[in-house]
Order: C-alpha cells, then structure tokens, then sequence
C-alpha cells in the first residue's frame, strides 16, 4: 500500500473505558490485551496503516501509561515517520479539566488537525476489533459527496449481551434517518462500527459551532439533533467484527480466536495486524506437554495442560498442571499440579503449586495484574 | 561528525557455507534460520547490543540480498544509532579497481577507514555462524587487565575433536605461546573460537604487513594468504607480541554442516544444554514478521518441541523447531526434524530427522528421514534435506543423508 497523504487518523483510545472495569482499573481502552500478543489499538493503528494512512493521532483520556508504553515512537506500526506519524494527544480540555464526549476532544486537539496536511479525517474507536480496508470507505465518502460517511455493520444485536451500542437507520439512498444509543432490543441491526470519514473543513465547522454552544456529545449533537441538516450515508462493512464492552464479550472475543474461521478474517496475509515486537523466543513445549484447541504467543513455556485457552506472550504452566477455558496475560506463571477453569489473569499473576481456581467459561474469574495465589 | 568508541566489532558474514549445500544456496551462512525464528547472525548481533558494543561492521560477500534486507538499519537489535550502529560493507570499487575480501584479514585492511572514523581503542573481531551468549565486555576487560595486544576466546573441547579446530599453546597465565590450526596431534584442548580482541593500534600495523607481505608474494608468484588465524596471529606470536587466551565457558556451537545445525537446534530441546533463550536480561534479537500467535488444534499432539508464532499445528510434533508459519495438518508427523518458516506438512506426510527449507510443501505420502534405528548401516545415515522453495510429491521419500535442491 502506498501511503496517502490525504487523510488523517484519530483514534480514541480512552472511548467506552467504564464499560470494562475491571481490565481498565490500570489501563485504558486501547491497551487492554487482546488475542495472545495484541492491545485492542493495535486494530485500528493496523487498519490505518494498512489503507495508506501513515498520520495517526491517538486521544488519550485517563490511565495511559500502559498505553505510551506500548505506543512508544510507533516504529512498530511504521508510524515513527518524519511527515505524518504517530502523535499521542493528551486529554486536557481548554475549559480546564478532562474532556466531556468526541466533540470536546477534538476541540481541545484542534491545532493538530488543523496542522495536519490530511484533507480527510477519520475517527476510530478501540472497541471495536476488526480488519477494514479504508480505500473504499474513502472513495465512496469522495463520490457521494457526503458531509459525514458512518461505518457500520449488520449484525445481531442484544441489549442483554452488549453494554453498548449505536444503532442507525438509513432510508433507501443510504442517507441516515435515524439514531438510537443504547436501545433495548434484540435482533439484526445496522451498529455503527464508531468508525466515520468526514472532511476537514466540515469537522471544523461542527467542532467550532459545538464548542461556541458548549456541546460536547457528537452522537447527540450531531447524529441525533442535526440528521436532516447534514448529508450523512453510511458504508456496510461487510466483515467480521467483535465488539468489546463488556468483560464478558471480552471473554468470549477472545475464544472466538480459536475458531479458524474468524482468525483468518482478522489476521489477513496482506494486512498484518502489528504490534509491539516483543522479542520473545519461540513456545517451548515440554516433555509432558498436552495442548489442545489453544493461542499460544511467544515465549511461553508450557509443560501441563492447556485447553481451551488464550495464552500471551512470556506465561508459564508447570508440570501437572491442566489449565482449561482460561485467558492468561503476559507474563504470569502457574505453578505444578493446578487445576485452573475459567480465569482470566491479568498480566504478571504468579500461582503456586497444587492450587485450584474455577471459574467458568459463562462468567471467568478475573484475577487482578500482579495478583499472587499463594 | 564521528564520536570516539572504545570498541568497534567487525563480524565477518562473508562466509559461504558450502557444507550446508541447499539451505546457502540463495543466501550466504550467517543467514540461515536457527532455533525457530532466528538466523545465526541474530547471535553476534544480540551479543554486541548487550555487551554494549554499539558500532558494528558486517563484512559481507557471498549472497548479500538477504543478510542485507534482514540486517536493514539494525532497528531489531537495537543498533539503529545516530552515531554507530551496524553498518553493512560490501566490497567496493576504488580508483584502482575493484577486489573482493581476500581473506578475512583482508576484508579488515579494505575497511580500516569505517574503524578509524570511530578512532576505537579496541576492536572486537567476530564471525557469523556459531551459536552462543557472550559478554564481549568482559572479555575486553579481560584484555585490558592483561595489557595485551590480541585476546583470544577458547573453549576447552574434548580431546578427540581438538584436531578439528585452531588449538592455543598457553603458559600457565593464560598467554598464547603457540597456535596451530587443526593439528594432527593436539597438545591442547583449547581451541579458538574465532573471537579476537586486539589492540586497533596492532591490529592495524599487523594488516598492513600481512597486506604487503601478502602482495608482494603474490607478485612473486609463492602462495599467500591473508587471514586472521593464519597470518596475523601467527606473525604476532613471532614477534613476541602479548596473546591472551581467554576462557569461555557455556555453550558455543560451530554449525558449519548440515548435521550440526541439525544438533544445534536440537540442543535446544534438552533441558541439560545451558543455552537459555528466555532469560530476559540476555535476549536474542531478530527481525519479526508479523504473524498472529500459533494455534495448536483439538488433534494436535505436540510434546518437546518450539514452535514460533504464526503456526498452526493439528497434527503430531515430537522433538522438533518449528519456525514461524508452519502448518501442520492433522494426521502428518514431523519428529526429530527442523521445520523452516512458511512450510506446510499435509495430511498424512511423515518428516523425521531431517531439515525441510522455507515455504515448501510436503504432500500427503511424502516420507522425509528415516530414524538411525531403521538403518542398519549406521554409517548411512544422516539428516534428511530438503531445500528452501520444494515441493516433495504424494508417494515420494527423502533418504536419510540425501538433500533435495530440486521439486521431486
């Protein structure tokens, strides 16, 4: 792909953190760890990269160590780049404080976008995992002459299972109509994938006259109260995607990683997914090694069992041990002769020997970073 | 703008590595794939980063594509730096004509100029093809504290395979009294390493002897040589000059032929080989692609093996490396054998004991290696090789010791 200079990526790193509590105790949206080796901003980062975009801006809000240390210069998404590249945007509002909703954001990052060379923008969350291709987005946006271009997909949707959701409604010209957040309904809808193009000049206007009116909320404002006013279509994407919002879904995104399938909708040959390289050696399978239906990252040493299950980079099982239906993060270390059932375990939990944690694949465990069982 | 560095290191990647036949044919030695996501010259590389060797040249000739793209602006191990870092120096064209490295202390007298920018104190001379952790720092300490004009790494080796290599005469303070490259009847067990720290400014006078000794023989029409083992040390030691012999203990591996590289990767399956790659104070750096993590399936059995990312694996893996995005499908084999990035075993495909290349493709009744107790003549047996690129056909075998360089 060769780069496009014309459009600009913003991704909110922080959107939707309360949603998943628990993973975002110490860290945000963007840095929560997903699919063996990965943080959920790597999707989006990647999926910029991937469709030529090569200036990307990241909104942080709170929590965001965890997520600089994995950005660092963005060398590992080819981001480190002296025209464009990867610029990180602390949160601070004008007005003093953190900022409210999408509109007060940018309004605070304005002076960057506006010194940006991009004609274009586009916004992305790091909720939603999925591999899309902007090129087409981009050229339907150009062709239709639309103010604002939404990105969504048809899928089930079911209040009980999501904690969130944007819901549209388009009319036969693909012109939006309609907008619910947060319906409680069960059933095949268009969800706004948080993904949407809009020009420069027409994101400044909205930005200007929402900060001039004190608006912050750009669903409200502008989705919900100004629909006729504003041209704005959506674009099907018509792939996989998994929408992470509550630890529950993030448990079950995850495991859907063991299905082929899905894997080789998200992790195409020609749109690699990148990441923080890790440097980690191979997986290390010991003599009584027994593994089944499992992710497993590099660095790992596995000398149990383990079914069922997502490991990250660098955890280690030991002798005896049968670890089923679990997520382990990076770095944790389990010890010989456990039976571990439906946990997830947040980065650098240490287990000792002979110890017994159920949980279950409906609701896991969860055991907090740095955790010990002893 | 050239700041000083007490050290400089010079790897010498020129190497062919004839003995590896299929696996060099494309790419020159300290390229090829090791330990399920490395290539040899990750070690060097990795070593000089941590023994805070930050300027390095990689003197390279034969098959220079692919060590040139893998080493890149050295990013991966770190020495991406504003002022050294890894520098790849091919053999070039002056205004009086152009001339391949001749030697390997030729290829260092073609480039004292990239040394003397760094005016160094020290320079670490390194090769590209041997399997170990080192702190150079030490052993540059170890030179200083000695106040020698050369240091020599040794490794004790067993006494009957000490014919095999360049063996050090020591007195009983460590210097060098005597060298001599492999002798029919060793009177040591030390052998080099071919890891040298010398003084630059000896280092220096000593390559420009052996240049113009070298030259002026050649013009004489007597032999000549210009190497490091052969030349300079051997003229140092006849001028008296202080050699250190500095002891190294842990593993240290030569992989300079098939069986041995096959050896080298098996080590690392033993639990009682000291070559620890995940110890995070020491890491091995390599340049990473960027594959999803491996998946292991519901029939995989897989049991004393590494497998790199990007692998996915359903059928049975006992005593292997695999590297990264290998597949192997349910009901193939692959036992005691090496498995190079992108190759795909098919159902009911058997490889054992051998060494398959990148991106090919076993079909299902293909059979590659037979184990030495299948074999009754011990002697006839030897790893099975199938080069880089090769499709072995349904129904086709692979004897041990035979190596495929062609699709059968």
């Amino acid at each position: 792909m060769s780069v496009n200079y014309n459009v600009l990526g913003l991704i909110f790193a922080s959107m939707h953190d309360s949603y998943v509590s628990e993973l975002t105790n110490q860290r945000t949206m963007g840095s929560i760890p997903f699919g063996g080796r990965y943080r959920l901003i790597d999707f989006p980062l990647s999926n910029f990269v991937n469709s030529g975009v090569s200036e990307v801006g990241v909104i942080t809000k709170s929590n965001y160590g965890s997520l600089l240390d994995h950005l660092g210069s963005g060398r590992d998404w080819d981001l480190a780049r002296k025209k464009g590249g990867l610029h990180l945007l602390p949160p601070y509002s004008q007005t003093g404080g953190i900022y409210k909703g999408r509109l007060d954001a940018l309004s605070n990052i304005w002076s960057f976008v506006e010194h940006a060379f991009a004609k274009y923008v586009i916004l992305a969350n790091c909720d939603i995992v999925t591999s899309i291709d902007f090129t087409p987005v981009l050229k339907q946006h150009m062709s239709t002459g639309a103010d604002i271009t939404l990105v969504y997909s048809k899928a089930h949707y079911d209040s009980e299972k999501n904690s969130f959701a944007t819901i549209l409604e388009f009319d036969e010209n693909n012109r939006l109509t309609g907008t619910m957040v947060n319906p409680k309904i069960s059933g095949e809808c268009n969800q706004w994938l948080d993904m949407l193009i809009i020009s420069k000049d027409f994101l400044r206007s909205i930005v200007s006259e929402a900060e001039s009116k004190n608006l912050y909320s750009f669903t409200k404002e502008i989705l919900q109260n100004n629909v006729d006013k504003y041209k704005i279509l959506g674009y099907e994407h018509k792939e996989f995607f998994m929408r992470i919002d509550n630890n529950e879904n993030f448990y079950e995104a995850n495991m859907l990683m063991l299905d082929a399938e899905k894997r080789n909708a998200l992790f195409k040959k020609k749109t690699p997914v990148y990441t923080k390289v890790g440097d980690n050696a191979p997986v290390k399978y010991g003599l009584e090694a027994n593994v089944k239906n499992s992710l497993i990252a590099d660095g790992c040493i596995i000398e149990g069992t383990v079914e069922n299950s997502v490991l990250f980079r660098g955890v280690k099982i030991g002798k005896g041990t049968v670890v089923k239906d679990a997520i382990i993060f990076q770095g944790s270390e389990i010890g010989a002769n456990c039976k571990i059932t439906g946990l997830i375990a947040d980065k650098n939990v240490k287990i000792d020997d002979d110890k017994v944690v159920t949980g279950s694949a409906a609701s896991p465990l969860y055991l907090k970073k740095g955790a010990k069982i002893s | 703008m050239y700041t000083k560095k007490k050290c400089v290191a010079m790897l010498l990647a020129g190497g062919q590595g004839s003995r590896l036949y299929a696996l060099t044919k494309n790419v020159a030695k300290p390229a090829v794939s090791y330990g399920g996501k490395y290539r040899l010259i990750d070690f060097p590389l990795s070593n000089c980063t941590n023994s805070g060797i930050d300027t390095v040249g990689v003197l390279t000739q034969y098959q220079p594509l692919v060590l040139n793209e893998y080493i890149g602006n050295g990013q991966p191990w770190d020495l991406d730096k504003l002022n050294g870092g890894v520098h790849v120096l091919p053999p070039y064209e002056t205004q009086s004509g152009a001339s391949w490295y001749e030697g390997t202390a030729n290829a260092i007298y073609q480039n004292m100029r990239f040394i003397e920018r760094y005016d160094p104190e020290y320079v670490v001379v390194l090769g590209g093809d041997h399997i170990y952790k080192m702190d150079y720092s030490k052993m540059v300490d170890f030179h200083v504290a000695n106040n020698a004009d050369c240091t020599i790494s040794v490794i004790d080796v067993p006494k009957a395979e000490a014919s095999r290599f360049g063996i050090m005469i020591c007195d009983e303070n460590n210097k060098v009294t005597d060298f001599v490259e492999k002798p029919k009847e060793p009177k040591s067990t030390l052998a080099s390493m071919g890891i040298y720290v010398f003084s630059w400014d000896k280092l220096k006078k000593y390559l420009i002897e052996n240049e113009n000794d070298a030259n002026a023989k050649r013009d004489r029409g007597e032999a000549w040589s210009k190497d490091f083992g052969k030349d300079i040390i051997t003229s140092m030691l006849r001028d008296n000059q202080r050699l250190f012999a500095y002891e190294f203990e842990g593993y240290w591996k030569d992989v300079g032929t098939l069986d041995s590289l096959w050896e080298a990767n098996m080590d690392l399956l033993s639990p009682s080989v000291p070559l620890d790659l995940y110890d995070p104070s020491w890491k091995i750096y390599s340049r990473s692609n960027y594959n999803p993590p491996q998946y292991i399936g519901d029939s995989a059995e897989v049991e004393n093996s590494m497998i790199a990312e990007g692998s996915i694996i359903n059928g049975t893996v006992d005593f292997s490396i695999l590297f990264s995005g290998v597949t192997v499908e349910e009901g193939a084999t692959v036992k005691y054998s090496i498995v190079m990035p992108g190759t795909v075993i098919k159902s009911g495909a058997v490889v054992e004991y051998a060494i398959v290349g990148e991106d090919c493709v076993i079909e299902g009744g293909a059979h590659i290696g037979k184990s030495p107790e299948q074999i009754e003549n011990k002697d006839d047996w030897g790893i099975a090789v199938v080069g880089h690129n090769i499709t072995v056909s349904d129904g086709k075998s692979v004897e041990p010791k035979q190596i495929i360089g062609e699709n059968i």
